[in-house]
């Protein structure tokens, strides 16, 4: 019961790099899983909610991901880093199948939520997307008002039959993402009314609204100022608890602040995964090193 | 001296002004090296001197434009033998007429009295006088323009402000032309209107429900007074102007749909200037193709189910303005939908959403407004709309909801009033004004609304 790296690194690393077997997180070996990969450090981990397998992604010409093989712990954040460009979002966005609406992207590999195969000809997009939630760089309230913009979720999945439990939903969902006390009293107010930090928040209560199992956050605070960024920081945090969340990111203190395990990303490769101090205080690969370094990205 | 040439000799001196204003600024300076030192670039001097030497020339030649032929035409008649100026206003209009026709040569010399003949004589005399005479002043204006601003010419003239305050009224002169032609339209057509209403009392017109504006040529003849109750025309309109959105609005919308949202780029390429060539196709076309094919196809169907369908129908009408006002709604709709940011549909399919939904709950909802503000231009676009219903309607002023059956529009009848030989005191041909006048009032009214929709929830996402 093992299971190795591919010992031809593709990209140039220090000699001193173990290639050897990796343990996972808890120490335990995957059962009888072989993984082939270039990546150094942990990929794996015991009970992943999602795990991807040799996934490739291309855009028409373009080789966009290469042999990403990653595994998503359930109840932490694993934070994808990596200079623009790299793939991180469009690795991203294979998780919840987001590629699918690009005309020209294909995806190759195996992703898995709870052991299923999420794009398998009976996986059905909507309740994948219901399981695997996500929140955009940009903060995207729909032109509703509050209420309306977290009920979304619920209505169009027939998650609720009063008015009562949707009041109910609604409530929880924004106390969760910390913004009831802000808007308790004017949910009939626009979404778009709020501030940039507070519009976040609110599609992350949209996204917890439909209780997903892993949330996606896609550079979720690079549009914000430090206090509404400190304060979705302190919300993601929270939300481990609950939550397997997936977060890119540009700002790699972020990285370092909120997420228990890090991935690098370089041109498309999974470079290196790792608990997160490690990965920042004992990088074991150079290009990471360089990277966080901040010789380069 | 001809007008054009004088033209041309202006345009001339404009250039040599601009030439000379330009190569004054850099002179002081001495020479291109010392450009930096001039406040604007020596272009704008040449620009400032260039307007000063056109635009008083210019106006001089407008106003000739204007008031020469009064002028002449009043000298004229003065220097005819005494009587001539005593008479009264018609016969002098027939004589200076008559005066007229000898110097554009349409009737023959000869067949002119002397007295006539004398007079095109001292008209054509005066008149070349007078065009030497503004040759000369408008040649003075543009030398004399052009000097002055040549002597201003320093180096701490602000030519480049002073030109683009000239640009500024330009442009205000512009804006203004549009406006006042509108002004202009409304108050003249308000104008007409009020002497109708002087003969037919407002609330007849307004609530009468019987139109017949025959007028007797005299009194004594059979139906000498016209009804003018102009209600079962406003009825007509609005019933076709229904039938016509209620074919327009979904298939406009829903293929505005289609295209923003499903089609394929290749095939989006393809159909949307196919579709939006339906609005370049003449009105007129469309009023055959209703009156020739659509309105018999009606008939035969409606006998087929035991309808009784006349050949011109508010059915036929409604339908085929319903497919000319499609390319409106779609286009704008189209443009509407492709301007909902992606984001909002990335957020809606990434809550689980399909595509369906999305575009339902999320992307029909924000691009409301400009889908409202297309709808309504349609419905202005149906209400004016004359061609199509002149030649498909018919021209019978039943008042009846009925599709099936002949109805005559606002449109229509203004047509008809003001078609042939008409006298235009007459209430008869009043009457159009009037009618023009509520159509207008009808469609200001909806554009203003049209306008207000489109603002007022223009900034709901950003």
């Amino acid at each position: 019961m093992s299971f190795s790296n591919d010992t031809t690194l593709k990209l140039d690393s220090r000699p001193e790099v173990p290639r050897t077997v990796v343990a996972n997180a808890s120490g335990e070996m995957a059962a009888g899983e072989e993984i082939k990969t270039a990546t150094v450090g942990q990929v794996t981990v015991a009970n992943p909610v999602m795990s991807a397998r040799t996934v490739n992604v291309h855009y028409g010409e373009k080789h966009a991901i290469k042999d990403v093989s990653i595994d998503v712990a359930n109840n932490s954040v694993i934070a994808f880093i990596g200079p623009s460009g790299c793939g991180k979002s469009t690795f991203l966005r294979c998780l919840n199948r987001m590629n699918d609406t690009i005309e020209n992207a294909r995806v190759e590999g195996l992703i898995t939520l709870d052991g299923n195969d999420i794009y398998d000809r009976r996986q059905d997009v909507v309740q994948l997307r219901a399981r695997v939630g996500m929140v955009f760089q940009k903060p995207n309230p729909f032109p509703k008002s509050i209420y309306e913009n977290v009920a979304y979720g619920p209505r169009i999945h027939g998650l609720v039959t009063s008015r009562a439990d949707l009041d109910e939903i609604v409530q929880t969902s924004l106390r969760k993402a910390g913004l009831w006390e802000e808007v308790k009293d004017r949910l009939d107010g626009p979404g778009t009314g709020l501030s940039g930090g507070q519009q976040q928040r609110l599609c992350i209560a949209r996204a917890i609204a439909v209780d997903p199992e892993v949330i996606l956050m896609d550079e979720p605070c690079s549009a914000l100022d430090p206090i509404a960024t400190a304060k979705v920081e302190d919300l993601i945090d929270e939300l481990r608890e609950n939550y397997a969340i997936v977060i890119v990111t540009h700002n790699m203190q972020q990285a370092a602040r909120v997420s228990q395990r890090t991935a690098y990303f370089h041109l498309g490769e999974l470079i290196e995964v790792g608990p997160t101090d490690q990965i920042f205080t004992n990088p074991r690969h150079r290009l990471t090193e360089d990277y966080i370094t901040g010789r380069f990205g | 001296m001809q007008i054009s040439s004088l033209v041309l000799l202006l345009a001339f001196l404009t250039l040599l002004a601009y030439r000379f204003g330009r190569g004054r600024a850099v002179r002081l300076v001495g020479g291109p090296r010392g450009v930096r030192d001039l406040h604007s670039l020596p272009s704008y001097y040449g620009a400032l001197a260039a307007v000063w030497c056109a635009v008083p020339s210019l106006v001089i030649l407008l106003a000739w434009q204007g008031f020469s032929d009064r002028v002449l035409t009043h000298l004229t008649v003065q220097s005819m033998p005494a009587s001539v100026p005593a008479l009264p206003a018609a016969e002098l209009g027939l004589i200076t007429n008559d005066v007229r026709n000898v110097i554009r040569g349409s009737v023959p010399p000869a067949s002119a009295s002397p007295e006539i003949r004398a007079a095109a004589a001292t008209y054509q005399s005066l008149e070349s006088a007078a065009r030497a005479g503004l040759a000369v002043l408008c040649t003075l204006a543009a030398v004399l323009g052009g000097f002055v601003l040549w002597r201003r010419i320093a180096p701490d003239l602000r030519a480049r402000n002073e030109v683009e305050r000239l640009v500024m009224w330009l442009l205000i002169g512009c804006a203004s032309i549009a406006i006042l032609t509108t002004i202009g339209i409304v108050l003249s057509v308000l104008y007409e209107a009020l002497r109708f209403f002087g003969k037919v009392p407002v609330t007849d017109f307004l609530f009468g429900t019987h139109w017949s504006p025959q007028m007797a040529l005299s009194a004594d003849q059979v139906g000498s007074s016209g009804a003018f109750g102009a209600v079962p025309l406003f009825a007509g309109t609005l019933l076709i102007a229904i039938i016509a959105m209620l074919v327009a609005v979904p298939i406009g919308l829903f293929a505005a749909i289609y295209l923003a949202e499903y089609a394929d780029r290749r095939f989006r390429a393809v159909a949307k200037p196919l579709l939006e060539t339906l609005a370049g196709i003449p009105t007129v076309v469309y009023g055959f193709f209703a009156a020739l094919t659509v309105g018999p196809a009606l008939r035969d169907l409606g006998q087929m189910l035991g309808l009784a369908v006349s050949t011109e129908s508010a059915l036929a009408a409604g339908l085929v303005m319903g497919i000319m006002i499609i390319p409106f709604i779609s286009s704008l709709a189209d443009d509407m939908i492709t301007a909902v940011p992606q984001a909002m549909r990335d957020g809606s399919s990434a809550l689980g959403a399909t595509r369906s939904e999305t575009i339902r709950k999320v992307v029909l909802p924000a691009a409301l407004p400009g889908i409202v503000g297309g709808v309504l231009l349609g419905v202005s676009r149906a209400i004016g709309e004359t061609m199509i219903v002149v030649m498909a309607a018919g021209l019978s002023a039943n008042l009846t909801a009925n599709p099936l059956q002949a109805v005559t529009t606002v449109t229509v009848q203004i047509v008809t009033l003001l078609v042939g030989d008409q006298e235009f005191d007459s209430p008869k041909t009043l009457a159009a004004f009037a009618l023009g006048l509520g159509l207008f009032l009808t469609t200001l009214l909806l554009n203003i609304i049209a306008l207000k929709v489109v603002r007022r929830y223009r900034e709901q996402y950003e």
